[in-house]
């Protein structure tokens, strides 16, 4: 009995999610296809401007980290600054706009929109750090 | 066609659904190569997702059946003290998968009497990725490597104090 219930509390939590996950794989998939080659069209040079431009990019990017690391490779090879790229990479890990609606429905929305708020602050603060250190070591 | 009220008594996350299917409709008819590769993607992407469903789904039962509440207050929860933080850190670095599976599992902790503020301390540690470390050596340097996942691991505590500070216990779900 007590088995049962615990398999069907546990299928109920998981079924919440499988609707909104799918159309929000659909959703990001569809922007990912449409703007993949555009991403060093959005760095400007400006240093500043160009970390706030990583961490927007990094935040309503979806994948995993690696492929965070392959166009972080790439922009940098394109002459955009290891500061954008860094908060982009961080912000692609920690932040996840797209993925807002799914946080909300599980861990409660002050919490998601908050922790997304932190996080992207975050990682432009770390990013600078991170850059701050290598320059010194 | 479908009443006011039949409308109604579909859940949110079946709408939201419906809405992304709706703009892939529309998208088709201006570029199709585009909804293609979508689909495609998404498609590829599920597939390697089932296993992980499967996985936590497993877990979530054994939390069911076997954690109770009190375990989780123990150890994760505002009884575990400094020893509940380094538990929420060691526990997001080893835990690999997607954040948003795993959802339905913290959900679960949550409920039992996880913090907030160790909820957001696991989060932000899982982007210290032991799998992923060599891809990031090669892109970037190990010099680098080693400083964005420790300060990584350092601005977890900070992220987990803000959360807490920000997002009473209370007011989570």
């Amino acid at each position: 009995m007590k088995v049962k219930k615990a398999i069907r509390k546990s299928l109920n939590s998981l079924k919440t999610m499988v609707p909104i996950l799918i159309g929000i794989l659909l959703l990001v998939n569809l922007i990912t296809v449409a703007f993949s080659d555009s991403y060093s069209k959005l760095f400007t040079g400006n240093y500043i401007r160009d970390s706030f431009i990583g961490a927007l990019a990094g935040s309503v990017s979806f994948g995993i980290p690696v492929t965070s690391y392959i166009i972080g490779g790439e922009l940098l090879k394109d002459g955009v600054s290891l500061l954008a790229v860094t908060a982009f990479i961080l912000a692609w890990s920690t932040v996840g706009f797209a993925m807002l609606p799914l946080e909300i429905s599980f861990l409660g929305k002050k919490f998601a929109i908050v922790r997304n708020i932190i996080n992207f602050i975050f990682s432009i603060i770390i990013a600078s750090i991170v850059v701050l250190i290598l320059k010194i070591v | 066609m479908l009443n006011k009220l039949q409308l109604k008594k579909i859940p949110g996350t079946v709408k939201f659904l419906i809405g992304v299917l709706f703009i892939y409709g529309l998208i088709f008819f201006i570029n199709k190569s585009l909804i293609i590769s979508g689909i495609e993607k998404t498609y590829w992407m599920l597939l390697k997702i089932v296993p992980l469903l499967i996985f936590v789904l497993v877990i979530m039962i054994i939390v069911n059946l076997y954690v109770d509440s009190g375990k989780i207050k123990k150890h994760l929860g505002k009884e575990s003290g400094f020893r509940g933080w380094i538990y929420a850190i060691i526990i997001g670095i080893l835990i690999s998968g997607p954040p948003y599976i795993l959802y339905p599992m913290l959900k679960e902790f949550k409920e039992n009497g996880m913090k907030n503020s160790l909820l957001a301390v696991f989060l932000y540690n899982r982007n210290v990725k032991i799998a992923f470390i060599p891809v990031m050596i090669y892109y970037f340097g190990l010099k680098f490597t080693i400083i964005i996942s420790l300060a990584i691991i350092l601005f977890s505590i900070l992220n987990g104090l803000l959360i807490g500070f920000f997002v009473k216990d209370e007011s989570l779900i």
